[in-house]
């Protein structure tokens, strides 16, 4: 068993309160946040949200104005970087173009002072986890992208940090790479159960790596959940629209159900209790079309995909996206048919922006 | 919440502190002191315009201030009808000889004006090979190298690649579509540069030429060297020298040349304002090239041969003077001999060894004081960083012989442990040619430490490294190109530097080449062994800029294109 892959008691991350602003602009606007010991945990959010300005602050490449970040319960907040025992891999993967491959992953253990054979034995471990033995004396720049990126993660394992940091370690590789890298770091992260803390902008990456997302959204975090708790019930327009497809109606809450602007009824399910300023949404999948279904709209396109068909209608002054299983042999409404569109009370959710 | 090491650690104030006091004692004490003499009554100290209004009344050197401008802008003129063909040529065609241009085109640089002066007399002056071989078949002579003509001459030879360089650049990052959209238009040939290509160009000619401007204004060595005195910088120079150090003559203008050089180049900076074109990144970058005809080819041959002879002339005479046993009257040189080299190499070899000592300490002060600048101001939060960068590229704006005069008035009355004045201890030399060449040497520091990522450096102390080995590991590693060129370029330069040590030098034991040379050429009997040294110069400016050029390649290439 060589150090790397010693699995370490995983610690959690707790940051409350903090508060940052670069002058008069608030980047992060009070956040509070759990993040458990050996989880996989993202912030996901659109650029300019605040969450590399969060890691970063976890890191200790930014200090917050207020609050306090604390790994494993110590109060970490004033702690230079280097003090910090937190991995980050960086997005440009920040590889040193004058030391060579084993060199860049020698570094942090050097710093450590850490004898020369460990030194040696742990470095060749760690590029061994990640494939790279071979190419230890080569430099970064004869390296591929993915292999870049393979020697940033590999140099910041082999310190074995409390915490594992990634900045949109996807961003810089092809189509392709991006889908087997992120499995790669999914099963690394499980096999070193190294609680891990993933920023990116991509909804499809947390979702498909990730235990829980902390959604954001212009420097506050909008919703905490799993993936699923996410798509199921967003908290608010934001996660339902940033997590895929939303349709979003218009409407007020009277006696016990919805009104649309058109003028459809649509009854609340038992139990609901919609927010002040609340709108429908639903998504595509979970409406159906029928002739005497409560919501009339004219589609105004229709897309066929295989496995469904997709209407595009205008609802009054909305424009809605309903997909329908294909089945063969159905008849498709065409373009310009006047329909309704159905959708069950317990799909039917309200949210506030 | 503390977070003290993010505004400034206390080695990082006490580094800034030290190179604060530095700056202070060795630039802005002395130009200070030079401007108070200017400006106050000598013995009482009270503010007085008496001496500006005693320069204004003397013919003398109401005179020599038109002639410095008038040699200033001249010079821009020549050197731009040197330049503007060359850039025209190499930026617009496919053309065998730009390859030419860029190997000896730059070749004055690594001259400095003075060094060539008693050649580009013996070749092109009143009794020189040129105007023998006229009168003796046409029976007239030219003047060219007659007083003001002769500065104008050889500092439009040297400097012209300062206005090659600008423009050139420039006009290669002028977006293609610019001229494209021109062409389009109806325009083409001469026209289409004149009016497009030319004016987008126009930032990058501004910064070369005011450069040209003021360099010229204030040079002391070559119009001493050509016999010319009624120039500014000389005037400044031969009144401290004849009259002494109570003169006041001697600061009034120095605060004349000063206020020049800072009016000029604000004047460019404003010029400048709001005009910065450059478009390559947008498109496909750079100029659309087309080759030439055989007769268009004939034609930019012919010029840029001409223009790379008038250019070479004053290498070519210092070659011939440096092994040329009588020349005299004559077109070409009686005879041929290596006594001067075994001169120089033997009784005068003082001057080689001081000028590589005090060149090498230079370029070492340089790139420490402009490495440690660099990084304060680009990678910390010390207060009053960017005063300290402010106040080393000021002195851009000091001319050499200003330097001289404050060095001397201000170290005067400072004496050393043995009773000496630390004016006449040969490190102030050392100390005024590295302010001197600081400017630049911190124009290469910023531009390596430009190309680190930060990342590089946040990679490091994520992984443990505290902010000292940060810089230890990888910053210092990163830069070692471009701080090596740095050094490399200071140490050039210095080697060469005449107008700050003119003054400086007070025994020939402590003079550096260029003073020798200075020396030699003064009689007609040393201008061989001045020009062997003058050769040796070159040598070890060509050799110091070639290494540097190698440094900064490799380090490229060591590092890979993702830097």
């Amino acid at each position: 068993m060589t150090p790397t892959e010693r699995p370490a008691a995983p610690v959690d991350v707790r940051i409350e309160g903090v508060e940052l602003a670069y002058g008069t602009t608030r980047v992060l606007k009070g956040i509070d946040l759990e993040i458990r010991p050996g989880e996989f945990f993202a912030f996901l959010g659109p650029s300019g949200c605040g969450k590399t300005t969060l890691l970063r602050l976890i890191a200790g490449f930014a200090e917050a104005d207020r609050g306090s970040v604390r790994i494993g319960g110590t109060d970490v907040s004033g702690r230079p970087p280097w003090k910090r025992d937190v991995g980050l891999v960086f997005q440009s993967y920040a590889l040193w173009p004058h030391l060579t491959v084993a060199a860049n992953v020698a570094f942090g253990l050097e710093e450590r002072r850490v004898p020369r054979p460990e030194i040696e034995r742990r470095v060749q471990a760690a590029l061994e986890l990640v494939g790279l033995a071979h190419l230890a004396g080569r430099r970064p720049s004869q390296l591929s992208g993915g292999q870049q990126q393979r020697v940033a993660v590999a140099r910041t394992i082999v310190v074995e940090p409390k915490v594992l940091l990634l900045d949109e370690p996807l961003s810089n590789l092809d189509a392709k790479m991006r889908v087997s890298v992120r499995r790669e770091l999914h099963a690394l992260q499980r096999r070193l159960g190294l609680t891990t803390i993933f920023v990116t902008h991509d909804q499809e990456e947390a979702n498909s790596i990730c235990d829980r997302i902390a959604v954001m959204e212009a420097g506050s975090i909008r919703q905490v959940g799993t993936p699923m708790e996410l798509y199921e019930r967003p908290a608010n327009l934001f996660v339902a629209g940033f997590l895929g497809a939303a349709n979003i109606l218009d409407g007020t809450v009277a006696s016990g159900a919805f009104t649309l602007a058109g003028g459809a009824r649509i009854p609340l399910a038992a139990g609901a209790v919609p927010p002040p300023g609340a709108k429908l949404m639903f998504r595509p999948q979970h409406a159906s079309l029928a002739a005497d279904a409560p919501i009339a709209g004219t589609i105004v396109h229709r897309e066929f995909l295989g496995a469904t068909v997709r209407y595009a209608l205008r609802v009054g002054e909305s424009d809605v996206v309903v997909d329908v299983p294909f089945q063969s042999g159905g008849d498709l409404h065409d373009v310009g048919a006047h329909v309704g569109i159905a959708l069950p009370p317990e799909r039917a959710l309200y949210l506030a922006d | 919440m503390s977070a003290r090491w993010r505004t400034g650690s206390p080695g990082q104030l006490l580094l800034a502190a030290a190179l604060a006091s530095f700056l202070f004692l060795f630039l802005i004490l002395p130009v200070a002191t030079v401007v108070y003499v200017a400006f106050t009554e000598k013995g009482t100290g009270a503010f007085t315009l008496v001496n500006f209004a005693d320069f204004a009344r003397t013919d003398l050197f109401v005179r020599s201030f038109w002639n410095s401008l008038y040699v200033s802008a001249m010079t821009v003129v020549i050197a731009s009808a040197f330049a503007l063909p060359l850039a025209y040529l190499t930026t617009r065609f496919e053309f065998r000889g730009a390859v030419l241009v860029q190997t000896l085109g730059f070749l004055p640089l690594v001259m400095p004006p003075f060094v060539g002066a008693v050649a580009m007399q013996l070749l092109f002056g009143r009794n020189g090979s040129l105007n023998l071989v006229l009168d003796d078949l046409f029976g007239f002579k030219i003047g060219i190298m007659e007083g003001l003509n002769g500065v104008i001459l050889l500092q439009a030879i040297h400097y012209f690649p300062f206005i090659l360089v600008n423009l050139s650049t420039s006009l290669r990052s002028i977006d293609r579509s610019m001229e494209e959209a021109g062409q389009n238009l109806g325009a083409h040939g001469l026209r289409l540069f004149r009016r497009i290509a030319l004016p987008l160009a126009m930032p990058g000619y501004i910064a070369g030429a005011s450069l040209v401007f003021v360099k010229v204004f204030d040079d002391l060595a070559t119009p001493l060297l050509l016999n010319v005195k009624e120039m500014l910088a000389p005037q400044a120079y031969l009144r401290i020298t004849s009259i002494g150090l109570a003169d006041p003559m001697g600061y009034v203008i120095s605060v004349v040349l000063i206020a020049v050089s800072v009016l000029t180049m604000w004047l460019a900076a404003r010029s400048m304002k709001g005009r910065d074109y450059a478009t390559a990144q947008r498109g496909g970058g750079g100029l659309a090239k087309r080759t030439l005809g055989p007769r268009e080819a004939a034609i930019a041959y012919a010029i840029v041969i001409l223009i790379l002879l008038i250019v070479l002339a004053p290498h070519v005479g210092l070659l011939m003077l440096s092994f040329a046993t009588v020349w005299s009257f004559s077109p070409l040189p009686d005879g041929y001999t290596l006594a001067h080299y075994t001169r120089v190499l033997g009784e005068s070899s003082i001057y080689i060894k001081n000028t590589l000592l005090y060149a090498t300490l230079a370029g070492l002060i340089d790139v420490v004081v402009g490495g440690i600048i660099a990084y304060l101001v680009l990678r910390t939060r010390v207060p009053g960083r960017q005063v300290l960068d402010w106040a080393a590229t000021a002195a851009l704006a000091v001319p050499g012989v200003v330097v001289g005069i404050g060095y001397l008035r201000t170290f005067y009355d400072v004496k050393l442990p043995d009773g000496s004045s630390l004016a006449s201890a040969w490190i102030v030399i050392v100390l005024a040619v590295a302010i001197r060449r600081l400017p630049y040497a911190l124009r290469s520091a910023y531009a390596a430490l430009q190309q680190i990522s930060i990342a590089l450096e946040e990679a490091a102390e994520n992984l443990g490294a505290t902010k000292t080995r940060t810089v230890r590991r990888i910053v210092i590693p990163l830069m070692t190109g471009g701080l090596l060129a740095g050094f490399v370029t200071s140490f050039a330069t210095a080697s060469v530097e005449l107008s700050a040590v003119l003054m400086l030098v007070q025994t020939n034991a402590d003079a550096p080449l260029a003073y020798g040379l200075y020396v030699f050429m003064q009689t007609p009997a040393g201008r061989g062994a001045g020009a062997a040294l003058g050769v040796i110069a070159v040598l070890i400016v060509a050799i110091g800029t070639w290494l540097s050029q190698r440094a900064v390649d490799r380090s490229q290439r060591a590092h890979g294109l993702d830097l």
